[in-house]
């Protein structure tokens, strides 16, 4: 089912299943170098919570909405969702999001994350030939 | 190199990267027998209290770094609308930038309803974000104000939880400004009334506890007023050298006065000098 695809029963978490790429084995190109203690215990109580903070917003905010208002309007706002994400601009660079903010209604607020650690200003670029390729599944 | 070639979607926020280096330094560091550097904390008393007209919020302004006073005249009456004032205990950092975030969403949430701000969103925002993080965000926050539904005053734990009050006090003075507001709080109050309780209760804790000090901050928030008297009160005034004693300056000055020592006689010579010879040399000024 659609929705059951897109709304997982568990959070996922990071380490408790090692980072495989393809055929299994963890894919250091992408996520680097790993050792047993970095992925099995996370370094501080709040770092999964707030990796998974948004997707579990969502998560009750749409299973809110599937119980007052029926299926098909969490359905409907996730088939947006899914084309807003789309827009974006070259995979090495950081894009704005507007579609995407507006529909989550995220543009009227501001938080940590517009603050800290902004992805617009970080110091490290991604090689744009290798995520080109990636993205495009050249690699 | 590797983890830089192909990087995934980096979300802004907090991020934890250090936290287990961090870990091991201070294991290290205590070790050699040094301690890691303190946060800044406001070690503070601040208080509130809803009286007829509205609300009267107080506290002090001395902010500790570990055992030394940080800075002796902060400021913790931090603005959050022009309805909503909100006092801020805890780490310092915290409180400032908690409190500046949630005033910049209740303008932006304002803005978009059309209507002048509600304590109660300022305060379900704040609890909101507290528990969201924990209590890792040491802010222990006292939110007062008047919006269409009167006077509201609330006081707001590190860990999210809130209380609606008449009068409340937070920060580690708080049970010596709580025994004044015990004592003395009756519902309905006249402005001086308020005032002089609010006052009476941030100088117990002034006086009684070593985390707070210095002057007397009050803001006293009004249908449509606000009042922020900074400072209200100098509670510990800095001890102030005598500067002029009969009219010459005292410090530095080492001269004993006239008639330390006994004179015995006194004889006067006037020297006669008769002018010889006058010349004017003209300076080179070019």
């Amino acid at each position: 089912m659609f929705l059951k695809y897109c709304l997982k029963d568990s959070v996922p978490v990071t380490g408790l299943c090692p980072q495989a790429g393809s055929y299994g084995v963890q894919d250091s190109l992408r996520r680097g170098f790993s050792s047993v203690k970095n992925e099995l215990l996370p370094s501080h109580p709040l770092e999964l919570s707030e990796k998974n903070f948004q997707l579990n917003q969502d998560k009750m905010n749409f299973n809110t909405l599937r119980n007052i208002q029926g299926l098909h309007a969490p359905l409907k706002l996730q088939m947006e969702y899914r084309a807003a994400r789309q827009i974006q601009r070259l995979p090495f660079l950081p894009s704005s999001n507007l579609a995407l903010d507006t529909l989550r209604g995220s543009d009227d607020s501001i938080g940590f994350e517009d603050i800290l650690n902004d992805p617009v200003q970080s110091e490290l670029m991604g090689d744009p030939h290798i995520m080109t390729e990636y993205k495009l599944g050249v690699l | 190199m590797a983890t830089v070639s192909v990087r995934q979607y980096h979300r802004g926020g907090f991020s934890f990267e250090n936290c287990k280096r961090n870990a091991l330094l201070e294991a290290d560091i205590n070790k050699l027998g040094f301690s890691s550097p303190a946060a800044r904390k406001t070690g503070t008393t601040i208080c509130g209290v809803v009286y007829k007209d509205g609300v009267v919020l107080g506290a002090d302004t001395r902010a500790t770094e570990g055992m030394v006073v940080a800075d002796k005249n902060c400021s913790k009456i931090h603005y959050i609308s022009p309805n909503v004032y909100c006092c801020g205990a805890g780490t310092a950092a915290d409180t400032e930038m908690t409190t500046q975030i949630i005033s910049s969403n209740l303008e932006l949430h304002s803005l978009s309803t059309g209507r002048l701000p509600r304590v109660a969103t300022a305060n379900r925002m704040l609890k909101q974000m507290l528990f969201r993080y924990q209590g890792y965000i040491g802010a222990a926050l006292v939110l007062g104000g008047v919006d269409s539904t009167g006077p509201q005053l609330y006081s707001i734990y590190p860990h999210g939880s809130t209380d609606k009050l008449p009068y409340v006090t937070m920060g580690s003075g708080s049970l010596a400004a709580m025994a004044v507001f015990e004592d003395r709080y009756k519902p309905n109050m006249e402005e001086e009334e308020a005032k002089r309780l609010v006052r009476d209760a941030i100088a117990a804790g002034i006086f009684n506890d070593l985390g707070s000090g210095s002057n007397i901050d009050l803001c006293v928030i009004t249908k449509g007023k606000v009042d922020y008297l900074r400072p209200h009160d100098v509670a510990n005034k800095k001890g102030v050298r005598e500067d002029k004693i009969n009219g010459r300056p005292e410090t530095g000055n080492y001269r004993y006065k006239h008639g330390t020592t006994g004179v015995l006689t006194k004889a006067v010579t006037p020297l006669n000098l008769e002018v010889v010879e006058e010349s004017v040399q003209t300076m080179d000024t070019s």
